[in-house]
């Protein structure tokens, strides 16, 4: 996948961009600032530099970081935590940034209702969840609603792994039926409406669709996964047969000592990984397979010239809402299994983060969303190797802020090179 | 109220006549409302201090809306520059304005200047933060815009929410430390006592509440809601003005074809970064009246999420972008009809069905109940015990429907004296077959 061989050329960008002017160079030299940090903190060479102040940059980072000294000492297992955490938000990320990529391309406009249509597949994948793994046993009204403490019900993927599958399945099939219905209602009467109308209608949506899930679920944030004999594998202290494949990219592994922190992963976000990667396979191998792809393309660059030459565009941009919402109510569903927490506006709350996955990759490219996904999801998790304590509250404004400076330098995004499908 | 737009079409060149039509509407439209006001709280039987109480609240919120909303006309409307990081340049003014002029001895400290200079400071900072936005992101496509400024005012409110700051901001409990309200400064001797000696003017006021026994906080309230009236009013004037203005015509030249003010000659670039600055000093400005001080004075940062952002461009589609007017009537229409209406509207509606002797259930808890009873009335007393989400669901629903049916909003008279020609999109094939004609 386009992933890997992303890599070089990314580098070969950033390089360019580096000269393209001052205001790239300074973001580049920061970059590489932050990467030279990065190393001598895993080597834990920032005492060589600062002797006496070794604490002082441990409580100030950033600053810390600025006024002289570099490095420090970070452990190498929570550093990969960072880095699997990140991993799992950020194919989240990716995964829900697909379906905005291609509605945001071919029907042309920032659906702000994206986040909330995550949450719908949340709910409703969850509802049916619990209804399965506790049918008979428990009230069924409160396991609809998501009320039954998650311990009671066993909503997790070991003790009630058809539950969770079904919920899965189920999170996919409603948010597709709510988007084509939303479609229908609201985008398609408006169909050749200008970007900002469009826009403006997908807030009315958002503000509909989360206050129906707040009528129906209630406005009170829950847990709803329990991680009751949820296997879990601390993977730092059994490095070599679990680690390579997802961080020996990250971090040569020379750099790894056996003795560094812990990295716990359990079986849910193993899941996460597994479903999300598989979904996007599927997805790749129908756009490679079928004319989709093609299509899509064609309507992305002109709608008019699409339909002329005989592509049915309505039927092209309801297959556009069942894969791009079936991804994210997927997304949602998986959100929640692996993070455990759930509200009516937890979709709301990723929104923008989704965003910035999406301008990363290049508006329309299922790829770069994929990417950008992770890198945002990178981004908001490692940036806590410098955020540290107070400072960790600043996460998600820096991945905005990642966001406002490619939309400033390169508002096709970054892996702009790389063509859709 | 459909057929208004029709009316000003008609006449677009009669400057006074347009705008008494428009001050006729504004007043009409106020009356309307403080009518509709006093017959819901008179009918709930309120106590008259209460009924007072509601009107008045009612107005300040419809003035402070009509502030925001008009800042926003100027960005969006006129120079069709789609900000929606509104919420985070009011958090700009709100934020700067106590820190300017909050007790120094006070928990988080301020800088103890005067209320004048702090207002002042708290428009400059949310023009300061404006131009550090709008420079780099004017040259961005409206969609992009959009996304870059509601990135950056979710970044300004976790910033002040970050407990880094705890000691400047207050964190995410707020700025407790509030400055005094400026009214109490006129009306009392000592303005940090609500009861202390009243001045001249304070006890020729509160005189005035004596009557209906209205208590000095309710007479406070009052007074400052009639100080924002004024400035709305000023607002108004100057943005009308600025409108009615070459530079206000480029602006609107600028929303209909950027090219086209490009290759007249026209600095779009200079006139887009003059609008949005205008805007943000105004968005600064209704933060500071609506959240600094006043009835509503709280400045925390969870008061300025995204969501205040959009009811502020509901307010303006409701009333139709790029019309002053629209953005007052807007801005009334959406904090009266369709914010603090709802929850009285409930109550009437549950004191109407007590009146005719129909028991309501009481509500149950949760939807799946509601519809398994089968029982109408339980399905009614469910609605009517949610109405704060219904009233969400509805500002939804009628986004969307704006959107399909009325995107110009109630006023949306783009046309407004925009230029000798008119501009607007239905217009301009005319415009160019005339044009055509006289040239050939």
């Amino acid at each position: 996948m386009g992933i890997e061989n992303k890599g070089q050329s990314t580098v070969e960008r950033g390089v360019a961009f580096a000269r393209s002017g001052p205001g790239g160079a300074l973001v580049a030299a920061f970059a590489a600032f932050l990467v030279v940090d990065l190393i001598l903190k895993l080597l834990g060479l920032g005492a060589s530099f600062s002797l006496a102040t070794v604490p002082v940059v441990r409580e100030l980072p950033v600053l810390g970081g600025l006024s002289g000294g570099i490095g420090g000492a970070i452990p190498v297992g929570q550093f990969s935590s960072y880095v699997w955490n990140g991993l799992v938000i950020g194919l989240v990320i990716g995964l829900a940034s697909i379906g905005l990529s291609l509605t945001y391309s071919i029907l042309n406009f920032a659906n702000f209702a994206h986040g909330d249509y995550l949450t719908t597949g949340a709910f409703s994948g969850w509802a049916v969840a619990y209804v399965i793994a506790g049918f008979g046993s428990l009230d069924l009204v409160n396991l609809v609603l998501l009320r039954t403490p998650p311990g009671d019900v066993g909503a997790n993927l070991w003790l009630s792994p058809l539950a969770v599958v079904l919920g899965l399945v189920v999170s996919i099939l409603a948010t597709l039926v709510f988007a084509l219905a939303i479609d229908r209602v609201v985008y398609r009467p408006i169909r050749d409406a200008d970007g900002i109308s469009l826009l403006i209608a997908s807030v009315g949506v958002a503000f509909a669709l989360r206050y129906l899930i707040s009528l129906v679920f209630g406005n009170s944030r829950r847990i709803v996964t329990s991680t009751e004999s949820l296997p879990s594998v601390n993977v730092v202290a059994a490095i070599p047969d679990l680690v390579p494949d997802a961080i020996i990219n990250v971090i040569p592994s020379v750099l790894v000592p056996s003795n560094a922190g812990s990295l716990i992963v359990n079986a849910h976000e193993v899941t996460l990984i597994v479903v999300a990667v598989l979904l996007m396979l599927g997805l790749h191998y129908l756009l490679q397979r079928t004319k989709l792809g093609k299509a899509m393309r064609a309507m992305a660059d002109n709608r008019d010239l699409a339909r002329v030459t005989g592509i049915p565009t309505e039927r092209v941009i309801n297959t556009t809402w069942i894969i791009g919402a079936g991804l994210t109510g997927a997304a949602g569903f998986l959100l929640v299994l692996s993070q455990g927490g759930l509200g009516f506006t937890t979709g709301w709350r990723l929104l923008l983060l989704i965003f910035a996955a999406v301008i990363m990759g290049g508006i329309g490219s299922i790829y770069g969303a994929i990417a950008g996904g992770l890198v945002i999801g990178l981004a908001s998790r490692v940036s806590l190797v410098w955020l540290q304590g107070d400072w960790s509250a600043f996460a998600r404004p820096t991945a905005f802020l990642l966001m406002i400076l490619i939309l400033l330098f390169r508002p096709s995004g970054i892996f702009s090179g790389v063509k859709t499908t | 109220m459909s057929d208004d737009p029709v009316q000003t079409n008609d006449e677009p060149s009669l400057f006074t006549q347009v705008v008494r039509n428009d001050a006729f509407k504004v007043a009409v439209l106020l009356a309307g409302i403080w009518l509709l006001f006093y017959a819901l709280s008179a009918f709930l039987e309120y106590p008259t201090y209460g009924v007072v109480a509601t009107i008045r609240r009612v107005t300040f919120l419809s003035a402070v809306y009509a502030i925001a909303v008009l800042a926003l006309n100027i960005q969006w409307g006129y120079t069709g520059l789609f900000n929606i990081g509104v919420a985070g340049f009011m958090a700009v003014g709100a934020y700067t304005t106590v820190i300017l002029s909050a007790d120094p001895g006070g928990v988080p400290p301020g800088f103890g200047l005067p209320l004048p200079i702090g207002v002042l400071g708290g428009i400059l900072a949310a023009v300061v933060i404006g131009l550090v936005a709008a420079l780099p992101a004017l040259r961005l496509d409206a969609d992009y815009l959009a996304i870059v400024t509601v990135a950056f005012s979710e970044i300004i409110r976790l910033t002040l929410n970050s407990p880094v700051l705890i000691d400047i901001t207050g964190g995410a409990s707020g700025f407790d430390n509030l400055p005094t309200s400026p009214v109490q400064s006129i009306l009392l001797t000592d303005p940090g006592s609500i009861i202390s000696e009243p001045t001249a003017l304070g006890s020729f006021v509160f005189g005035l509440g004596e009557p209906l026994d209205l208590t000095r906080i309710v007479m406070i309230n009052i007074v400052y809601t009639l100080g924002v009236l004024v400035v709305l009013l000023l607002v108004y004037l100057v943005l009308e003005r600025a409108g009615k203005s070459p530079f206000g015509r480029v602006l609107k030249a600028i929303r209909e074809d950027e090219v086209a003010a490009q290759s007249l000659g026209k600095n779009t670039q200079s006139f887009k970064v003059r609008a949005f600055a205008l805007g943000c000093g105004l968005m600064g400005l209704a933060g500071i009246l609506w959240y600094a001080m006043g009835p509503r004075a709280s400045v925390v940062p969870a008061n300025f999420r995204p969501e205040l952002t959009f009811y502020i461009f509901i307010a303006l589609i409701l009333g139709g972008a790029g019309s002053n007017t629209g953005s007052i009537i807007g801005g009334a229409v959406f904090a009266s009809l369709l914010y603090e209406a709802p929850p009285l509207l409930s109550d009437v509606a549950v004191k109407l069905l007590a009146d005719y002797n129909v028991a309501l259930p009481s509500a149950p808890d949760n939807v799946v109940v509601t519809l398994s009873t089968g029982d109408p009335l339980a399905v009614v007393a469910f609605l009517l015990a949610n109405i704060d989400t219904l009233r969400f669901m509805f500002m939804g629903a009628l986004l969307v429907l704006l959107v399909q049916y009325k995107p110009d909003g109630i006023l949306g008279d783009r046309t407004e004296t925009a230029a000798a020609v008119p501009l607007s999109d239905d217009s301009r094939p005319t415009n160019a077959n005339a044009g055509g004609e006289t040239d050939e």
